[in-house]
């Protein structure tokens, strides 16, 4: 190397004084000088450069990610020296994406970055604790027992033990115990649980599971054996937009963020990429370079605002008046004025636009009733009622075309598909020869409290059938609901773009959301426009800030409608692109394989969690928002005078949505009682039902037998992060102090068909357990708290939509201290479990009640969206029709341990079935029982071992389409038979691509097409949804078999929201009495309080980390505008207190002008755990950002049993919404006390 | 003609999303010790905002860089070195702790052992420096994303100038919201203050790359470097004694392997590249009179590697083979030199920085568009570009010492860039007219566009 070194040149310099000292700083150094002075060179003398090499220097590198709740899924190099983790940078190994495109290369975050502090740092959990108070009572018990299953019994007996641990929570007085005590107490709470209240009283709770699927998988498969069920998380944390299975019959399917790329317009609606997407955002800077336009839709200043050619601000929570008011100028310009063929052509074909619907009569109106079916034509076929029909414009004649629900589920396969065979449908009955105008009426809610007022506008429409009733179609119902006029029909119609009065006008929107009607004009007509120029890439980037409300399904309906306008779904560089929470377990046949132990007994109970939560922690009892306040003047009375726990009730019996607990009694005592009469399990069920000596659970929560017992948190953080109505889990749920302000629902407004009782359960749960690596909220109140193995010390699978790629996690160093992965962790607690299992449960059989499921022949159970109650005798109970599924399944319990760690037979003879796609699977069984050995005896001798992590993960990868070419294929062979055009040729050039554990490690590997999604990936094209139903005529999985506008369930049609429509944000003040929006002008503000996603952390992990509380404001923070800081006198950083009904939250004041006046901000998941001072209001810990929310539950979440409006987990549900509430700011004492 | 080669680094700050990784990434490598707990060798600031330390740029009172005598020639900002020997024990411009921020941590082990109590235990701050409760008053990026900017923006040197020379009145209101990210790190200069002011001669400048370094052997910790370098990126570790600075992250350069922050960049915005340049006329260049000259004399040091003449002095001086093909595939030296997009970060400061930004062009034009039109249509395009939100003369104050020529021809170009893009993307005929109003070749146009959207690894390093 080189040893010349040399100063900087100093000739020119003004200063004689400076030549001396440089002289005599060369005295006192030994170097080579010029005599002039002028350079100084030096031989030798950079050995000080060691310092910074020395410091880079390390022993090796391995490749790991990130898990859970983050979707960047991004790929990083773990530094290790001296078998220590350093530090952490990304990698750049992805497969390209193209020659001419910008690659993925570098994925991560300031978050991920600084991830590795976790490891050795103060805040880790090195060694199984335990509450001490639940421990010394256990080893009492025991020791007099002599037997856990019964010590634990003993102290769960006894009230006053059990409100002496439950006070103790979340209040320090955590002790360490050993691996082999802690494993022992779980197990003997899960045993007892079981044999005491029944397994449906066991209950996990892990979200998310692409980010690291092996460690989901592995607990949820522990649950499934148990049968325990799963709580969801993607509905809970309202990330799920409702709107997806609506319209699209979908969970949610979103293009890969290298397919922004594509889009030549971007409107950014509601999401903050930068700050939320952070890996991905370049696409989003350098699709600028390639002439994509940019709009942003916020109504703060967001990040992403400043790459804006316009930004929109709306009002929070009022973005459907400003979209539909988008729509009207699209159907006016694109459609009725000049009708563009581009659009028209899809909507036809692609949308239920041209679907007929009848219109009936109520008190005096005519309103849109239901899609007219074939049996509606008198057509006596299979299925008939599940086959919707239109007019076809050549004949006249309605027609039924192929591709809708119907055909799904046929007999005969081969005419679900989307060839219209020459019809040309009528997208509307204006100017058809029997069309006459009508007047209907139709809804509006624009009211500021949101009271549902009566729309009178006219279509065109037809008499039809043998009833002659008057039908329209979609689309003609569509132009009337936005209010876009033609010629000749009656009502009350808008006399253009600045009518301000008339619904959906540019000027009525104005009214609403502030957005100027010039601006929204001009973005709807350079929306459309591009549209048409770019054939269909105009891409939606939608995020929480529009999906979390509420009413977040008719934000989203009204902004999907203008993309299917637009004919933007199912094409590249168009569309929708949801990223709020979303997910994409792209191995998804072989991790619901594993996850759901479907390989050993079916179903799985898998448990909608926002129902759970509202249920078991109580909010229920607070909660005054019934049907009424939410339904329609003529949406016929069907939900009158009925609370949100009612409907859940009603849900629950008609086989809508699942329900666990699901009855007052043991389920496994059930069987076995059938079994002591020599009676049919389902039979005796039903009779006991029918008789109402057995009750569902959910008709009276509260009731101790009711109760769930024992909860397993892992990679969550439920308590600190996803809690809506934190302090009511608190009082509850867990029996802790809290600070909950709420009143109880007044008599009159209470739950009829729901047992009230008196006094409140204070504790339900027997048992919190909570895994994890770090400290926090949950693990803080949890009895049990187990060391979990961080991200960088095991072995697991990522994936995310964001890339098309699987990768892994890797062990960089052993998990220290006591520290196991989850993998250990549940096969530890599996192993003590069965121990027990073998002297207090042995062989049982239990019988699970299941919802009907989306994707299979239930969802064709309930016709005509009807809601039947058999318990109010308006049909017969029959299960899988008129009431749930009910199915016997054989619980080995001694055997659960082996069954965790092998594949079972189960799999082999029903193969794995992925969206009602089946797929023999033998050749993959075999090829792990040879890749993996098989295990050697015992229960499951001679089946497949995943007794590994890394095992486990090979069966996921054998068992899906996207890693397997061979499962990919055979998928789409079995599918294109019912589908009835080709499909192979999709995967056909992936046919023997395998991708194993170990591709994953060297190289993110490339996912292949794959009939478990919508998208064609083939010839490297980059994903993007519903390009196969669009390219390939396959339809979607609705009734229709199109993209719907039009939902005509009835419950939807209670509430007014048949069609997209615009209703403002939940009325705090009118609801709750919440004070009204505003200064009060006594030193206290009343605002919004939003909790969008923060740049300085993953819900609430990296919020604690040093690094990230540096680069912030060092602990929690409101955001508030300038004015609303005037109000109550506050300056940048003073302490403030925001208080409502449901907690009290302590926090710094960040003033921005980047706020507006009367929101604030709480970045979301800024826990207690951290900077949090007591409150002045209650002298007791501020609470965190959920404290100051609670559930608010939409009736229509709750329908299932219709079509694409049928339960599937984590498909539909409802949601767990926070963004309509309010609070009260005010400024207090500077000096807070700790 | 003395040839010597330079690394470089460009930022382009159109696609910088303010995540902070390369501060993290940045951190975790090399200042996460004890010591440099304060110490951000790579920091972010929110603009308009006052920047870490506060208000560095403010010269008058730090008075770090160099300046011109009377006489017309350079002279340390902070005064002679005999001056700087008289106040090597209380150096009055010297920034304290609460100019940067006082490093905290938190209890947090509290949250494990805290026993039995009447409430949820807390990790509470604590200094990192005295280990005592404290509470927080500021950090490396105080005003991230705006955050105080009604209290604080005003105190930005730059809002402050344009307010107090120019008339020019920032607002910070709703309406007017404006923002961009501005990375940092040191500027490596052709002529830095800190390498002349330090008086161990521990500071140097390598002669193969030109990376500025202290010897951490030979510095004796007397701080002339961190008062005397505008840009405050020489810092002092409290506990080693010694001054520290980002080093380019020579250990992974010399292995052919970008600095961290740049690698790290989920923007994908920094490149790294050769220039060559001529030494001979570094101070020349550094003490042309008008300050808005710096930037032009400063261009024209940089040398063309094509040029047969200076390749000839280059071998002579001993750049390797390398280094001159390297040169001659800068990504660097494109965006400086051949677009004309990348400027200087405070020229005026005379040190002759060698990290240069390509201004945010990140329109919000509806300014322009209230009056009904579309600031993307390419007739519109130039005037959408004085309406955009951040202020012409803002990003003039910080890369051109005011001449706002310069940032308009930038943004213009990107701008122009954009428009005949957006033409070929959606298959319709350009407008040839935008490129040569901009003086650009249709090639030119889409080697840029290779250069700034495609942007792939190969290439911007």
């Amino acid at each position: 190397m080189c040893a010349l070194r040399k100063s900087f040149d100093p000739s020119g310099v003004e200063d004689s004084a400076s030549a001396a000292l440089l002289r005599l700083s060369r005295l006192l150094t030994r170097s080579d000088t010029s005599p002039d002075l002028r350079a100084v060179h030096r031989r030798g003398g950079r050995a000080g450069e060691s310092y910074y090499r020395d410091r880079w220097s390390h022993d090796k590198v391995v490749p790991s990610t990130h898990g859970v709740n983050c979707t960047g899924s991004c790929r990083w190099k773990v530094y290790v020296k001296d078998g220590i983790i350093t530090w952490e940078t990304q990698d750049t190994d992805y497969p390209s994406v193209g020659p001419d495109r910008p690659e993925y290369e570098p994925r991560g975050c300031p978050r991920g970055a600084s991830f590795s502090w976790y490891t050795y740092s103060p805040l880790r959990v090195r060694y199984p604790y335990a509450r001490g108070v639940l421990v010394e009572m256990y080893r009492v018990a025991k020791e007099k027992h002599g037997d856990p299953v019964r010590a634990w019994k003993s102290i769960m007996d006894d009230p006053v033990k059990r409100g002496v641990y439950h006070r103790a929570r979340g209040r320090g007085g955590l002790v360490r115990i050993d691996w082999d005590e802690a494993a022992e107490l779980v197990a003997a709470a899960h045993v007892h649980t079981i044999a005491e209240h029944g397994p449906d009283r066991v209950a996990g709770f892990s979200p998310i599971p692409a980010m690291s699927m092996v460690s989901h998988a592995v607990g949820s498969r522990f649950m499934a054996l148990l049968g325990a069920p799963m709580l969801s998380f993607y509905d809970w944390y309202a990330d799920l937009p409702v709107a997806s299975p609506q319209v699209f019959g979908d969970q949610t399917d979103v293009p890969e963020s290298a397919d922004w790329w594509d889009a030549a317009y971007l409107l950014m609606w509601g999401s903050n990429v930068p700050v939320t997407r952070t890996p991905d955002a370049h696409f989003m800077t350098e699709a600028r370079y390639r002439g994509q336009k940019v709009v942003v839709v916020s109504p703060d200043f967001a990040d992403n605002t400043r790459f804006a050619d316009e930004w929109m601000a709306p009002h929070p929570g009022t973005d459907a008046a400003l979209a539909l008011a988008m729509g009207h100028v699209v159907l006016r310009e694109f459609f009725v004025d000049n009708a563009t063929p581009a659009f028209t052509d899809y909507v036809r074909r692609y949308t239920d636009l041209p679907f007929l619907v009848t219109l009936l009569e109520r008190d005096g109106h005519l309103v849109p009733g239901r899609f007219v079916t074939a049996a509606d034509l008198g057509r006596v076929e299979e299925h008939a009622e599940w086959k919707p029909a239109l007019l076809d414009d050549v004949t006249g004649k309605p027609v039924v075309p192929n591709g809708s629900l119907g055909f799904r589920w046929s007999a005969e396969p081969g005419r679900w598909n989307l060839d219209l065979a020459g019809v040309e449908p009528a997208l509307s009955l204006h100017g058809h020869a029997d069309a006459e105008p009508v007047g209907v009426a139709l809804p509006r809610f624009d009211q500021p409290d949101g009271t549902g007022e009566v729309l009178r506008r006219g279509v065109p429409a037809v008499r039809l059938g043998a009833e002659k009733r008057w039908v329209t179609t979609v689309f003609d119902l569509l132009l009337a609901q936005y209010g876009v006029a033609r010629e000749g029909l009656p009502g009350e119609w808008p006399t253009g773009y600045d009518d301000a009065e008339e619904p959906a006008t540019p000027a009525w929107q104005e009214t609403i959301t502030g957005v100027p009607a010039a601006q929204v004009v001009r973005v709807a007509r350079e929306f459309a426009d591009t549209a048409v120029r770019s054939k269909g890439r105009c891409m939606i980037i939608m995020g929480s800030g529009a999906n979390h409300w509420f009413h977040a399904d008719l934000i989203y309906r009204s902004m999907l409608a203008l993309l299917q306008l637009t004919g933007c779904q199912g094409r590249n560089g168009g569309g929708w692109a949801h990223y709020v929470g979303q997910e994409k377990v792209r191995p998804l046949t072989g991790w619901a394989t594993m996850a759901g132990a479907l390989d050993w007994c079916r179903p799985p109970r898998q448990m909608i969690g926002t129902a759970y939560w509202y249920t078991h922690t109580d909010q229920w009892r607070y909660d005054a928002l019934g049907a009424d306040a939410l339904s329609w003047p003529l949406g016929g009375g069907h939900l009158a005078g009925a609370t949100v726990a009612d409907l859940l009730a009603r849900s629950a019996r008609m086989g809508w949505m699942p329900s666990y607990p699901t009855f007052d009694r043991n389920p496994l005592d059930l069987v076995a009682e059938a079994d002591a009469a020599g009676a049919d399990p389902v039979a005796h069920v039903v009779e006991e039902l029918r008789a109402g000596r057995l009750k569902f659970a959910c008709e009276d929560p509260d009731a101790p037998e009711n109760w769930p017992r024992v909860l397993t948190v892992w990679r969550a953080n439920l308590i600190g992060s996803s809690a809506k109505g934190n302090e009511y889990f608190l009082r509850h749920l867990l029996g802790a102090d809290t600070e909950v302000r709420a009143q109880e629902t007044p008599s009159a407004r209470r739950p009829r068909e729901v047992r009230w009782r008196e006094q409140a359960p204070q504790g339900k749960l027997d048992l919190l357990l909570a895994l994890d690596f770090r400290m926090t909220s949950t693990t803080l109140y949890a009895d049990v708290v187990l060391p979990a193995a961080t991200w960088y010390e095991k072995h697991d699978l990522s994936s995310t939509d964001m890339h098309p790629f699987v990768h892994s996690f890797n062990a960089a160093v052993d998990p220290p201290w006591q520290c196991r992965t989850d993998f250990d962790i549940f096969h530890g607690i599996a192993r003590a479990f069965s121990e027990l299992a073998a002297t207090h449960l042995g062989v049982r059989r239990d019988l699970v009640v299941t919802a009907l499921q989306h994707d299979t022949p239930g969802e064709i159970a309930q016709p005509g969206g009807t809601a039947r109650d058999w318990r109010a005798g308006e049909c017969e109970p029959m299960p899988g029709a008129t009431m749930p599924v009910f199915t016997v399944v054989e619980r080995d319990y001694p055997a659960v341990a082996a069954r965790l760690a092998a594949l079972g037979p189960v799999v082999e003879k029903a193969g794995v079935t992925t969206k009602g796609v089946t797929v023999d699977v033998a050749r993959e069984l075999a090829w792990l029982a040879e890749a993996n050995g098989t295990a050697p005896a015992g229960p499951t001798a001679g089946r497949p071992r995943v007794d590994t992590d890394r095992r486990f993960a090979d069966a996921i990868l054998a068992l899906s389409g996207t890693t397997n070419g061979r499962v990919a294929t055979e998928g789409f062979r079995v599918l294109q038979e019912r589908v009835g055009r080709p499909l192979t040729q999709l995967s056909a050039e992936s046919a023997h691509h395998r991708v194993t554990f170990a591709d994953t490690r060297s190289r993110p590997a490339p996912v292949v097409t794959s009939y478990e999604w919508s998208g064609d990936e083939s010839g490297g094209r980059r994903y993007s949804p519903f390009t196969i139903n669009v390219e390939q005529l396959k339809p979607w999985h609705t009734l229709t078999g199109r993209q719907h506008f039009f939902l005509d369930h009835e419950w939807l049609a209670e509430l007014g929201e048949q069609l997209p429509v615009y209703r403002p944000p939940l009325d705090m003040h009118r609801l709750y009495d919440e004070p009204p929006l505003g200064p009060d002008g006594q030193r206290q503000v009343v605002v919004r309080y939003l909790t969008p996603h923060s740049k300085w952390s993953i819900h609430s992990e990296y919020q604690d980390n040093p690094l990230m509380l540096t680069l912030s404001r060092g602990g929690p923070t409101f955001w508030m505008s300038p004015a609303d800081a005037d109000a109550i006198g506050v300056r940048d950083n003073d302490w403030v207190e925001a208080v409502n009904r449901n907690g009290v939250v302590v926090a710094r004041a960040v003033v921005s002008h980047r706020m507006p006046t009367g929101t604030v901000f709480m970045y979301h998941a800024q826990e207690r755990t951290v900077n949090v001072p007591r409150s002045e209001t209650t002298g007791r810990r501020g609470g965190v950002h959920n404290s100051l929310t609670r559930l608010q539950i939409k009736p229509t979440h709750l329908v299932g049993g219709y079509a694409q409006l049928s339960f599937g987990f984590n498909y539909l549900g409802p949601t767990g919404n926070q963004r309509d509430e309010v609070t009260v700011i005010r400024r207090r004492g500077q000096e807070v006390t700790y | 003609m003395r040839v010597m080669a330079q690394l470089a680094m460009v930022m382009n700050l159109d696609k910088c999303i303010g995540c902070h990784t390369c501060s993290v990434t940045c951190k975790q490598t090399w200042t996460n010790r004890e010591g440099v707990e304060y110490v951000w060798f790579n920091n972010v600031e929110t603009r308009p905002g006052q920047g870490y330390p506060r208000q560095y740029e403010d010269q008058r009172r730090w008075r770090g860089g160099w300046e011109l005598s009377r006489r017309g020639r350079l002279r340390l900002r902070g005064g002679s070195r005999l001056r700087r020997l008289g106040s090597l024990f209380a150096n009055p411009e010297l920034p304290a702790l609460t100019d940067y921020y006082e490093p905290w941590t938190y209890d947090y082990r509290t949250l494990t052992t805290a026993p039995l109590g009447d409430d949820s235990p807390v990790a509470r701050p604590v200094s990192a420096v005295t280990g005592a409760p404290t509470t927080i008053h500021s950090g490396p990026n105080w005003d991230d994303s705006l955050g105080g900017g009604p209290e604080n923006g005003a105190l930005d040197p730059v809002v402050a100038k344009l307010r107090d020379e120019l008339g020019h009145q920032v607002r910070f209101e709703f309406e007017q919201t404006f923002m961009f990210y501005l990375p940092r790190i040191c500027e490596h200069c052709l002529n830095p203050s800190c390498v002349a002011s330090c008086p161990s001669g521990a500071m140097y400048k390598r002669v193969e790359d030109g990376i500025v370094l202290v010897d951490q052997d030979r510095c004796r910790g007397w701080r002339m470097c961190v008062s005397g370098c505008p840009y405050k990126k020489v810092y002092f570790n409290h506990r080693t004694g010694k001054a520290e600075k980002c080093t380019f992250c020579y250990p992974r350069m010399e292995v052919g392997q970008p600095t961290v922050c740049a690698e790290t960049c989920v923007g994908r915005l920094r490149y790294i590249g050769v220039l060559l340049y001529d030494v001979d006329r570094v101070t020349e260049a550094a003490s042309v009179q008008d300050e808005k000259g710096l930037y032009p004399a400063q261009l024209d040091l940089f040398l063309d590697p094509e040029d047969p003449e200076v390749v000839a002095a280059a071998e002579r001086s001993g750049v390797p083979h390398e280094w001159i093909q390297a040169a001659r595939r800068s990504p660097v030296r494109d965006l400086i030199c051949t677009y004309r997009l990348a400027l200087p970060l405070h020229p005026e400061y005379r040190t002759m920085p060698m990290v240069w930004y390509i201004p945010p062009l990140s329109p919000v034009v509806d300014a322009l568009a209230k009056t009904g039109f579309d600031g993307e249509d390419a007739g519109n395009l130039f005037g959408a570009i004085e309406a955009l939100r951040i202020p012409v003369e803002y990003l003039a104050e910080l890369f051109t010492a005011g001449d706002p020529e310069p940032v308009r021809a930038s943004m213009r170009r990107l701008a122009a860039m954009r428009s005949f893009m957006r033409s070929v993307n959606l298959g319709e005929v350009p407008d040839q007219n935008l490129l040569s109003g901009v003086g650009l070749t249709e090639d030119q146009v889409r080697a840029m566009y290779r250069l700034l959207a495609v942007a792939k690894y190969d290439e911007r390093y």
